[in-house]
């Protein structure tokens, strides 16, 4: 399983869903997408992670480094995740501090704080 | 005892590979189904760890990655041959989250060592000259006991 990648633009915000497995391997393609996006002057992002099968410490570190990038320019990343098992993921590592995490890609995009 | 061994280039692309097949020994070993996350999870992060060191050491020899089959419990251990100095990976400490950044492959190392740790309770990370290795185990369904 590879990784999938595709973005849309809903008002000032871009949803980047992302499929697939976020590995060591995979990673870099969802960092030169979000470092594209940024440099394109996208800045609120929302990342949906309901396509995504596996995520490991490789993929927290993208994540990471795009909310450095967005907040560099005052912008938001923001991921949509259910899945538990991906959210735990998010909890031993201590980053559901660190990232606004919604149910929905509609909670998402019209979340403000 | 059963033992499956693996041994793959240090290359991220085969770490993939390495999760699967531990996934799978691990199952057939009876571990329960609602591990068998934490086990994929936990050795991909030390494959990706072992990877990462190669490639940063120029070490030209394969990862190693040893899953072992016992009566009550499924280990696994995830051997490297790169070079460790003193401070690094001879024990995990409190990782600095902040450090995981892309950029910062120590970062990431030491992310990786936090989900391992906050994943297996049962680890063991040992390190010298000669290279280091994790060690993991878990336990493996219990016979059904009567009432």
């Amino acid at each position: 399983m590879d990784l999938s990648l595709s973005t849309e633009t809903v008002g000032d915000r871009t949803i980047v869903r992302v499929g697939g497995e976020i590995d060591v391997y995979t990673a870099p393609k969802l960092r030169e997408q979000l470092v594209e996006l940024v440099n394109d002057g996208s800045f609120h992002l929302v990342v949906d992670m309901e396509g995504v099968d596996f995520l490991d410490s490789t993929g927290l570190g993208v994540l990471v480094g795009g909310l450095k990038r967005v907040r560099a320019h005052e912008g938001s990343l923001r991921l949509v995740c259910n899945q538990e098992r991906i959210l735990k993921i998010f909890r031993i590592t201590g980053l559901t501090k660190v990232f606004p995490i919604h149910t929905s890609v509609e909670e998402a995009v019209s979340a403000t704080d | 005892m059963a033992t499956v061994e693996l041994r793959f280039s240090a290359l991220p692309e085969h770490v993939r590979t390495a999760r699967l097949v531990a996934a799978a020994v691990a199952r057939r070993a009876g571990v329960d189904e609602a591990v068998l996350d934490e086990v994929r999870l936990a050795v991909g992060e030390a494959c990706t760890r072992a990877v990462g060191l190669h490639q940063s050491h120029g070490v030209q020899a394969p990862v190693r990655v040893v899953l072992v089959e016992e009566e009550k419990q499924f280990s696994i251990e995830v051997g490297d041959e790169a070079p460790h100095g003193k401070g690094t990976g001879g024990a995990v400490g409190q990782p600095s989250l902040a450090l995981a950044d892309e950029a910062e492959p120590e970062g990431e190392d030491a992310m990786g060592l936090a989900v391992i740790s906050g994943l297996v309770d049962d680890m063991e990370v040992t390190a010298d000259e000669t290279g280091g290795l994790i060690k993991m185990s878990w336990p493996t369904a219990p016979a059904t006991l009567l009432p």
